[in-house]
């Protein structure tokens, strides 16, 4: 029987594919091959960035989220947007003006992942107080980076945060919030989260570290934004409102969760490679002296990510302007401690490695095909053109090794086996003449 | 015990823009093999210790990934100046690194006991004015 494919937001419109190679180099994991004439993503490697959707001048990588439909399939729908969500429109001062817009286009009720945000902060600051924590500890909000150290540094699962995402955390109290002010039942109750991301809408389909999300979907923020563009007008009107400080806001931007967790001795890294490089000097011990780490796969953080409409640059101003009129609570003050224990803030499932970079489950069979690899790739022109389908010639060797192609699928090797066979047969032809 | 893999990594002198492509491509294979954990963390440590210090000390070198069925060795070996007091060397704090390794936030002076505090097995051999050859070896359990 085949293995279930894994899900994964990020997919392929195989009708807008072109088979060209522009997204081949720009996989942060090698996970995307050209075959047959067309992109093919490979379910065990991709860890959901979209760097694919946004380098693709045909479109043809999309983020697969929820439509409307699918909130309006419950009898009460909670929204809970992304603070990301607050950067898209220009001059907004407070977060009220979309939260009530979000009102007026299907949702029951509201809640910001601001305020997980601040929930989240606090649980982290408390297990920064706990002896013997790895160094530096490493931020668990994007589950691309978590999916990347799975992928590509499995020996650093032990340096993330066994703290949920905020949206995660910002779900569980929705959800029993309004189950208590309307008496109904949580199962009548669909909370969808507004994300920037695809790699926040696999992490509620696959949750890593938990057995189930408290999320029921994720609606895209570029899908929504036609829609509550002429509704940002009014304020919500709320007794019960309670706002995010605005530590949790920044959280949508690079270095907000650093800021709030610990402003004293933390790294803020953005953008896939840059984190990459990072990984790897904490690899190599270089970075122990830092207690925390923050790593957003986009540049910028949240307000970068592949569903957003507003220019990343403008996003974080009017972020970074909206915070400073906001009272300048800290979350260990805002939070009540009580939050923390009412509330799952911890993962209870492991994150386990990723073991598909593995060459072979059995080592010696690994370094006998390491060997053949490295045969190969000495044999290779090492232009790394993507012509054969794999993004550079040492993957293709690879791929070789793994017996998903041959040789001569790499257009340089066979023009010269070409050239050789022609020259034997001329040599054949004269020989015969002779 | 038998040699199943073998890959020798030439380090310039001097280059700190190559500096570290060695040690990140030995993790990487490393990873490609299945040894994770414990003993992935300990060569990445050593490996980068001593790609550096083929930068930052000597006149280049090369730097020799072997993989035995039950450990993992690397080789380090250099045409540099070599070592005077070995016993010196090997004390924390201690670093004869320039102006511009240290500019650049080398030269603590924690290579060498770094290297042998993660090596299972750690040996160095100088001689001064020909080189030195440092073999550290990590056990796959």
């Amino acid at each position: 029987m085949l293995e279930p494919r894994r899900y994964h937001s990020v997919r392929l419109d195989k009708d807008r594919c072109k088979g060209c190679t522009n997204c081949l180099r720009h996989c942060p994991t090698a996970a995307i091959r050209v075959r047959g004439g067309r992109a093919h993503i490979l379910d065990n490697l991709c860890i959901d960035c979209g760097e694919c959707i946004r380098i693709c001048d045909y479109h043809a990588k999309v983020a697969f989220t929820d439509v409307m439909a699918n909130v309006k399939a419950y009898k009460y729908a909670i929204a809970l947007p992304a603070p990301t969500l607050y950067g898209q429109f220009r001059g907004l001062t407070r977060p009220e003006y979309v939260l009530e817009a979000l009102k007026k286009v299907g949702f029951d009720d509201v809640f910001e992942v601001a305020r997980g945000a601040d929930i989240v902060t606090r649980a982290i600051r408390e297990k920064l107080r706990e002896p013997g924590q790895p160094k530096p500890l490493i931020s668990s909000a994007c589950p691309t980076i978590v999916r990347l150290i799975q992928v590509r540094f499995p020996d650093l699962i032990d340096h993330i945060v066994n703290i949920r995402q905020p949206m995660e955390v910002a779900a569980s109290v929705a959800r029993a919030e309004f189950c208590k002010k309307r008496g109904c039942d949580p199962s009548e109750v669909g909370c969808f989260f507004i994300t920037p991301c695809p790699a926040k809408m696999t992490a509620i389909r696959t949750p890593i570290g938990q057995k189930q999300s408290a999320l029921d979907g994720a609606i895209s923020m570029l899908d929504l934004y036609g829609l509550l563009l002429p509704h940002i007008n009014e304020m919500l009107q709320d007794p019960n409102y309670e706002p995010a400080t605005g530590y949790g806001v920044a959280w949508a931007t690079a270095n907000g969760e650093a800021n709030a967790v610990c402003p004293d001795n933390s790294l803020s890294v953005d953008g896939i490679s840059n984190v990459i490089r990072v990984l790897e000097e904490v690899e190599n011990d270089k970075l122990s002296d830092l207690v925390y780490l923050e790593g957003n796969a986009c540049m910028g953080g949240c307000v970068g990510g592949p569903l957003t409409f507003e220019n990343s640059y403008v996003a974080k101003d009017s972020i970074h302007k909206m915070v400073k009129r906001m009272p300048a609570t800290h979350p260990d003050t805002a939070v009540p401690g009580s939050m923390l224990n009412k509330y799952p803030t911890k993962n209870d499932l492991p994150i386990e490695p990723n073991t598909a970079e593995k060459l072979d489950d059995n080592m010696v069979e690994a370094m006998r095909k390491m060997k053949r690899m490295n045969e190969i790739i000495a044999r290779l022109p090492g232009y790394d053109c993507g012509s054969c389908g794999s993004p550079t010639c040492a993957t293709f060797a690879e791929d070789i090794v793994r017996g998903y192609c041959n040789e001569m699928d790499c257009v340089h090797m066979l023009r010269d086996k070409l050239k050789a066979m022609a020259e034997e047969m001329v040599e054949l032809a004269q020989s015969h003449r002779e | 015990m038998e040699e199943l893999f073998r890959i020798t990594y030439p380090v310039k002198a001097a280059d700190y823009v190559t500096a570290g492509q060695a040690s990140t491509d030995i993790k990487r294979k490393l990873k490609q093999l299945g040894v994770g954990g414990d003993v992935l963390r300990r060569v990445a440590v050593a490996s980068y210790e001593v790609e550096l210090n083929l930068v930052i000390h000597y006149l280049g070198g090369e730097l020799c990934l072997t993989v035995f069925e039950d450990a993992v060795q690397l080789v380090s070996s250099d045409v540099g100046p070599g070592i005077a007091d070995l016993s010196m060397a090997m004390r924390e704090g201690f670093s004869t690194a320039n102006e511009e390794a240290r500019s650049l936030g080398f030269g603590a002076g924690m290579g060498l006991p770094n290297m042998k505090r993660n090596a299972d097995e750690f040996d160095i051999q100088s001689e001064v004015g020909k080189g030195t050859t440092i073999t550290m070896r990590f056990r796959l359990s």
